[in-house]
């Protein structure tokens, strides 16, 4: 049907085919979800993706950047999970008797463990950029041996805990699990505060993508960094900048993962980043740099987290659902660059 | 016309490469108002002087004074702030970006610390106003014709006010009006008093454009005179320090039997050939010229199979042959020496015997492994017939100048033995010495018996060493001259008429 529609309007069905194929993909596996279950068609269920797509939307955006500039970030899950398990530890009620800091009987406020989890991750992040501006590394190189690093003290920093244990932290204070799953009320729907805070973040990286100097030189020097250096375009500080947002948007999404779900153990950000980087490139940001946009990558994370979630709401297989998803993204990616490729 | 002040001067420049001494005592002097053309053979050390003055080198000894006062420029940018601004041959632009953002990198006009699009549309609009240029600035910058994209990066280094513009060979990819305007723009930059140096292998545009010629020769200074008292022998004399008498060498092929037919050829993803036919005899030497833009390159690459078609009949000999990809091309006896030399010819990083070779790997192969002495020999080959100016067969071909990494990629197709040998652009930043080598190859080619497509933007050569010349005009063929009939020393005005046909 689709077929001979496409060569009935010509070539320019295709096109426009080929440029919302992603739109299409979502559209589509929804659809397939609903007819399986028709269930699936509810308020809560959109919540429900839109919460959990929220932290990772988040994370997403930190790591878009490093994406445009021609790089990847394999450290991400590692770097959230060691700001997660300091902002965890310092949020644990004040009553629980195995928190992890006894000498605590106040509860701290709250900007506190926030501005030190986005202090831990701003840290490693820029430590990456240092590796990439000014050592030269693949962002490869170093984003691997910093993952490693930051797992290595997240593991010690767990296991030092004053009952000597290497348990989970959790039992939180509730003003703390408020700030994620706290609500307020449109049309009478509960939402999360969480998906506010996504919005937010995401409007505000819109902002310094496409209206701040940083922003553009960042397409820049993804795009073709010769002609931004021959531009006066300072390289390094670049992407020691989009580094620095990385690790800020690293932090914020660690604290509000920690709060999300109440229990940090030394297992917490493994393989974050790569449904960050899945994130990304379903929604169009270009791996060999240069290309991208806001919009693309909330769609991705959604894209990503709709089918996350339809897959466990049709309780697939657990085996079967990396199966799924492997195919989805190169599917999905495949399609994608179709729009980039000459066309010759 | 030019101004009597001295803009720039370089004095005594010395520059050591291992091995090479790249400029030896190399001097360089411009005036205000001035275009200045930089000649000489390729590694004759035009783009060393260049880099020196642009810090991208540095300069073993010697003196650079803009005004009359000494600097020591240190990066491109560094030279930007001091009105050095450079055109670079491979234009330098971010592709998936606007002309506009392309122009204000590194400087975006803000409006309360976010930047103000407003301002660098009506900025850039205003640029182009100045100098005539019609452009929009909010286009992506890689969806526009290379001529355009050249105008966007001249209006873009007026917007620095710059003094003194390096223009590195820029009409080496423009069709002759493309270059026209060029140089209108060139002009009216140099009645507003700056100076600029014109570095291009085009004779007959600098005598009538430049007012004087700097000419270099193995990195020395040889002669500066005002183009008035030169003429086109005199320079290529003071470049290649020998008379030259011939620019194209005596045509001796014969051409005979038809080879090639190409039918009702037409490409399938716009722009592309449209209904495009002609046939090529054995023997004999077809030109293909035509505006830019007019898909010449498209009509060789469709006929290569690079570019799909959509309908016509490829037919060799006779038969009809499919070419779907290059390797089937190749089966098929054709060989193509592509436009882009840097994006779609050589491999920067290998070295020479990988990129003469790599073609052809497969009959290296010897039990399943290469033979080294076979390929050592090919290669040398290829470095003997080509004439290639290379330390060692291991240099790694990024180190070579253009017109020697050319004659690599000539040589890696000639290794092939290809019956139908189609070129594009084969001498683009040639210099003259190599070229009339390229031409003598084209001819030899010719003289075994193989059929040869070559696309040219200069009309010049077209004349000098074709039989026939297809003219495209907008995707068609709108005609074919022969070249042994007598046009009366009116072929230029035959083939611009043609080209301009279907625009």
């Amino acid at each position: 049907m689709e077929a001979t529609k496409a060569q009935a309007q010509g070539r320019k069905f295709s096109d426009y085919l080929l440029d919302y194929a992603i739109y299409f993909i979502l559209g589509l596996i929804l659809v397939v979800v609903v007819i399986l279950e028709p269930q699936f068609l509810s308020i809560t269920n959109f919540i429900n993706i839109l919460t959990q797509a929220s932290t990772k939307g988040i994370l997403a955006l930190g790591c878009a950047g490093l994406i445009v500039l021609g790089g990847t970030d394999l450290s991400l899950g590692r770097i959230v999970g060691l700001s997660a398990a300091v902002t965890a530890s310092l949020v644990q009620s004040v009553t629980y008797a195995s928190r992890y800091y006894l000498q605590i009987s106040e509860p701290v406020p709250l900007i506190v463990p926030f501005l030190l989890s986005v202090a831990i991750a701003t840290a490693f992040s820029v430590f990456n950029g240092f590796g990439v501006a000014k050592l030269r590394l693949h962002a490869f190189i170093v984003t691997l041996g910093t993952s490693l690093i930051t797992y290595g003290i997240t593991c010690t920093y767990i296991e030092n805990q004053s009952l000597g244990s290497a348990m989970a932290l959790s039992t939180f204070d509730k003003a703390f699990v408020r700030i994620v799953s706290g609500t307020f009320s449109i049309l009478g729907v509960p939402v999360p505060f969480v998906i506010l805070y996504f919005l937010i973040t995401a409007i505000v990286v819109y902002i310094i993508w496409n209206y701040t100097t940083l922003g553009k030189n960042m397409f820049a020097v993804g795009g073709n960094p010769e002609a931004a250096a021959v531009s006066g375009v300072n390289i390094s500080k670049t992407i020691i900048g989009v580094y620095i947002l990385a690790g800020i948007l690293y932090g914020t999404g660690a604290f509000l993962e920690a709060a999300r779900i109440q229990s940090v153990s030394t297992n917490t950000g493994f393989n974050y980043e790569l449904d960050a980087i899945s994130a990304c490139v379903i929604g169009g940001i270009s791996f060999s740099g240069g290309v991208g946009n806001v919009p693309g990558i909330i769609v991705g994370v959604i894209i990503l987290q709709a089918i996350n979630y339809s897959l466990y709401f049709l309780d697939v297989n657990a085996y079967l659902q990396f199966i799924i998803k492997g195919c989805i993204i190169i599917v999905a990616v495949a399609i994608d660059v179709r729009k980039y490729v000459a066309r010759k | 016309m030019a101004g009597n002040t001295t803009l720039l001067e370089m004095v005594d420049i010395d520059k050591q490469f291992p091995g090479v001494k790249a400029l030896d005592h190399a001097q360089f002097q411009l005036q205000s108002g001035e275009i200045h053309a930089l000649m000489g053979e390729n590694g004759a050390g035009k783009s060393t002087l260049m880099k020196c003055l642009f810090g991208i080198y540095k300069k073993d000894r010697g003196r650079v004074s803009l005004e009359g006062k000494e600097v020591h420029i240190n990066d491109p940018r560094h030279a930007l702030d001091h009105g050095v601004a450079m055109v670079h041959q491979e234009l330098n632009q971010v592709l998936r970006r606007s002309v506009m953002e392309n122009m204000w990198l590194g400087r975006f006009p803000k409006k309360a610390g976010f930047i103000d699009h407003k301002k660098m549309y009506e900025d850039t609009l205003k640029i182009f106003g100045q100098l005539e240029i019609k452009l929009n600035p909010k286009d992506i910058i890689g969806d526009l014709s290379v001529s355009k994209r050249q105008m966007a990066e001249i209006a873009k280094v007026v917007s620095f006010d710059a003094k003194v513009i390096v223009l590195d060979e820029p009409t080496s990819s423009l069709a002759t009006e493309e270059a026209e305007h060029l140089f209108r723009i060139i002009k009216k930059l140099a009645g507003k008093g700056v100076g600029i140096i014109f570095i291009s292998h085009k004779m007959d545009e600098i005598l009538r454009n430049c007012h004087r010629v700097t000419v270099m020769r193995d990195g020395k200074w040889i002669a500066t005179k005002e183009s008035g008292d030169l003429t086109m022998n005199e320079i290529i004399k003071l470049m290649v320090g020998r008379d030259l008498i011939n620019r194209f060498p005596p045509k001796t092929n014969k051409p005979g039997a038809v080879l090639l037919e190409v039918k009702n050829l037409t490409g399938k993803f716009m722009p592309s050939c449209i209904d495009a036919s002609f046939d090529l005899r054995k023997g004999e030497i077809l030109g293909i010229a035509g505006l830019v833009g007019s898909r010449r390159t498209e009509l060789v690459q469709t006929v290569f199979g690079t570019m799909k078609k959509e309908g016509g009949e490829v037919i060799v000999r006779g038969t009809p042959v499919h070419n779907k990809d290059s390797c089937l091309a190749i089966r098929n006896g054709f060989a193509l020496v592509t436009e882009e030399r840097r994006a779609t010819g050589i491999f920067p990083e290998m070295n020479i015997i990988f990129n003469s070779l790599i073609a052809n790997m497969r009959s290296y192969e010897k039990w399943g492994f290469l033979s080294t002495k076979k390929m050592s020999k090919d290669t040398g080959w290829v470095v003997d017939s080509m004439n290639v100016k290379t330390p060692s067969q291991k240099t790694h071909i990024k180190y070579l100048s253009g017109g020697n990494q050319q004659k690599v990629i000539i040589g890696r197709w000639l290794l092939a033995n290809p019956d139908i040998l189609l070129m594009d652009e084969p001498t683009r930043g040639i210099d003259v010495g190599a070229k009339y080598e390229i031409y003598q190859l084209i001819l030899n080619q010719a003289n075994d018996g193989k059929g040869v497509v070559m696309v040219s933007s200069e009309m010049p050569e077209l004349i000098g060493i074709c039989d026939r010349i297809l003219v495209m005009s907008n995707g068609r063929v709108a005609g074919i001259l022969d070249m042994h009939e007598d046009h009366q020393g009116k072929e230029q005005e035959l083939i611009m008429h043609m080209a301009a046909k279907y625009v």
